[in-house]
């Protein structure tokens, strides 16, 4: 026993190439699948038995605050919150593959999938108003995730390689400011600043297919924002990677080869620098996706965030359940999609 | 006799007006001293060798005696890439074929290394990156050198792998050095770093990651490939043994300064400094048990920020108290031919030195 997994650990030396790659993603998605299914089913529990052990009746809040008892019921009814929790877990797992039908009596409403349900305060399908709301988001998180790359991981190059100097001093002071400044307040302050002070940037959201130019410039102070933030600790931890890798045997190796300085940092120290960099994108990205809660309520920008917010306030359970999924489910994509980007930048990776 | 000090001589000769041709490698007085909170750190402190084409010169000493500072000193590496950190302090002179390496101009230097002059780390795993196959690494290391196509350059990188013994060259190019065992790691390190035939090729501990077994076969490659290609090869080991078959020279250091210098064969069997003695006695042999290596010699190397004065061994020598008046506490020794071709840092009298070594030392061995 102790022998043959010895001899399986001591893999083939040759073990590189697409074949191997396809096998590590074949794996991955397989492991993202199953995760995918035991969130729905965790989320499903958290929503609907937390509140029955807790005595609050959904039904109840559905229907609103100076509940009528008949309608009370006919909500039950209507969602099958009488039924056994399999059936409901059922109904709510097909629901969001297959589409779900409500009925009660002649009221039959068919709820197409992805089905989370309806919204408690508006009657409206809770998926519509994600898929309305996702490109905002998207847009929002995109957008800061260029401009926090491009500034963070540049500012936190140059501070590597200035290590000391002025500059180093400055853009890591700025960096501290950028983590620990709460988004209100820098956003606030970009929009007192830029927007009803100096009025170079408007407030105000433009959907992209209106007026795209309108998008962007309403766009930019969320943008800058948020991307302050993340450029921040972007910055910070490219600095501390950077001047790990400088320090490793191999960037030696590269000199003593007669690389040019350029060669020596851009390729072979980047590579390194970029590994861990990637993988806090991929989960940046995929936790900002789920909603920039702040920047979204701070710049009145109608995302998931704000959709989550005002279901907060309003106890709109659907809608947060519907953000909730939509969250983790990006969150894993984004894993996923790191881990591929992993596999393909670091050899060694397809060996675990 | 004491060796006179010829580098001041040969700097004031015009440029080109040499009578006797330069040694191909030339060091003369190489200090690399590096200012740090708690002092200056004098890791190479006054170093003169030479070295011609074709020959092996072994550098023996202690771990911290300045071995690596000595060749990343030859190679520039100390003056590239120290970032934010305080420069190193590198004064001397290092002559490689005629030019001076030390106030030519770092891109010049840039141009030498990886072409002219090649190194082997001791750690292969970590002197190889990571991502990159071993074949990329190597049809970099030939292209930046020459202008040739990635084809031709990998077919380069195979005939090399193949030269250095990895069986199935073509195959293991696109390997990975994780892929690689430790010793086909260090082949491959070689063939990288004589892919461009250097004519200077320094070997720092080459073989110490490894396991015992392949130490020997990575040497013999060297030394083969080094009949082949007609190099100058330094080979660094802190090990007198391993350098006592293959140099024709050996170099002694000890807190960065030369101790002993001379053929191979005269340093190893008639060693002439305290310290090589010491060295000597410390090598494993058969009738001896594996844990006496560990202390070479007994104490400690000296701090390299306040050296002794005098004789930097003279804590550690059994017989500091031999020459008269505390001079090897007070006088730096310098140099001293103590036979031909060979070199002396002590200041035993020829006669006590002979004593020593006739009643104390040799029958010990
Ligand atoms: N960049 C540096 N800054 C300060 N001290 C250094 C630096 N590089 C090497 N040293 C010191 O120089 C001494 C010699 O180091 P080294 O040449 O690596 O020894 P070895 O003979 O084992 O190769 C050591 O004491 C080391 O701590
Ligand atoms: S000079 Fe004195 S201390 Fe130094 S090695 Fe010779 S005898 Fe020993
Ligand atoms: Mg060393």
């Amino acid at each position: 026993m102790t022998a043959g997994r010895r001899g399986k650990s001591r893999r083939p030396v040759l073990r590189s190439g697409p074949l191997a790659v396809l096998t590590y993603l074949i794996r991955r998605l397989f492991a993202a699948a199953v995760m995918l299914v035991v969130i729905i089913m965790v989320v499903f529990g958290i929503f609907f038995l937390v509140p029955k052990w807790t005595g609050v009746d959904i039904a109840a809040s559905f229907v609103g605050k100076q509940a009528d008892p008949a309608a009370v019921e006919a909500v039950r009814e209507k969602l099958g919150l009488s039924e056994p929790i399999h059936i409901q877990a059922w109904e709510f797992f097909k629901g969001i593959f297959a589409g779900r039908t409500y009925s009660t009596g002649g009221d039959v409403v068919h709820c197409s999938a992805p089905c989370f349900g309806y919204s408690f305060k508006s009657e409206q399908a809770v998926w519509p108003v994600l898929t309305d709301r996702f490109p905002v988001t998207l847009g929002l998180a995109l957008g800061a995730a260029v401009l926090w790359l491009v500034f963070g991981v540049a500012a936190g190059v140059l501070s590597a390689l200035k290590r000391g100097s002025l500059w180093d001093r400055g853009a890591m002071v700025a960096a501290l400011a950028g983590v620990s400044l709460p988004i209100y307040f820098t956003g606030m302050l970009s929009l007192a600043t830029f927007a009803f002070g100096l009025k170079w940037l408007d407030a105000q959201y433009v959907p992209f297919g209106r007026d795209p130019g309108g998008w962007f410039g309403g766009m930019i102070l969320p943008w800058i924002t948020l991307a302050f933030l993340y450029a921040a600790m972007y910055a910070r931890i490219t600095r501390a990677t950077m001047m790990e890798v400088l320090g490793e045997d191999y960037i030696r190796t590269a000199r003593a080869k007669g690389l040019p300085e350029r060669t020596v940092i851009g390729k072979h120290a980047m590579r390194s620098t970029m590994t861990p960099i990637l993988t806090m994108l991929g989960m940046d990205l995929g936790a900002l996706i789920g909603g920039a809660i702040l920047t979204e309520s701070t710049f009145n920008l109608p995302g998931l965030g704000q959709a989550v917010l005002n279901a907060i306030r309003n106890q709109d359970l659907p809608i947060i359940l519907g953000v909730v999924l939509i969250t983790s489910l990006s969150v894993l994509l984004a894993n996923l999609l790191v881990d591929v980007l992993y596999a393909v930048i670091d050899p060694r990776v397809r060996l675990a | 006799m004491t060796i006179p000090d010829t580098s001041t001589a040969v700097s004031e000769r015009p440029a080109g007006a040499s009578t006797a041709p330069r040694p191909f490698l030339d060091v003369r007085d190489l200090r690399v001293h590096f200012p740090t909170d708690d002092g200056l750190v004098k890791s190479v402190d006054g170093l003169s060798f030479q070295l011609e084409k074709g020959r092996t010169l072994g550098i023996v000493g202690e771990s911290g005696s300045g071995k690596s500072v000595t060749s990343l000193g030859i190679m520039g590496l100390h003056t590239t890439g120290q970032y934010g950190r305080r420069k190193a302090r590198i004064s001397g002179e290092i002559w490689l074929d005629g030019t001076e390496l030390l106030s030519a101009g770092p891109e010049h230097v840039r141009g030498l290394r990886g072409r002219r002059m090649a190194m082997i780390f001791q750690d292969p795993l970590s002197a190889l990156h990571p991502y990159y196959t071993i074949g990329r690494q190597i049809v970099e290391a030939y292209r930046i050198h020459h202008d040739v196509d990635r084809k031709t350059a990998r077919k380069r990188a195979v005939e090399m792998l193949d030269r250095v013994g990895i069986p199935q060259p073509d195959k293991r190019v696109d390997a990975y050095p994780h892929e690689f065992s430790g010793g086909m790691r260090q082949r491959a390190m070689i063939a990288m770093s004589l892919v461009n035939n250097p004519e200077l090729l320094i070997a720092d501990e080459p073989t110490t990651a490894l396991d015992v077994t392949v130490q020997a076969q990575i040497l013999d490659l060297v030394l083969d490939l080094q009949k082949e290609f007609g190099s100058a090869v330094i080979v660094i080991t802190h090990d007198l043994g391993v350098v006592a078959e293959l140099a024709d020279d050996i170099l002694v250091m000890y807190a960065g300064r030369c101790v002993e210098r001379g053929p191979a064969e005269r340093v190893f069997h008639e060693p002439r400094h305290p310290y090589t003695w010491g060295l000597l006695g410390s090598m494993p042999r058969l009738d001896r048990e594996q844990r006496d290596r560990l202390v070479p010699v007994d104490g400690s190397p000296p701090s390299l920020i306040n050296l002794p004065s005098g004789c930097a061994f003279n804590p550690r020598c059994p017989y500091a108290d031999v020459p008269k008046d505390d001079v090897t506490r007070t006088i730096r020794p310098e140099p001293t031919e103590v036979g031909d071709r060979h070199w002396a840092a002590c200041h035993l009298t020829r006669e006590q030195r002979e004593r020593i070594w006739t009643e104390e030392i040799a029958p010990r061995l």
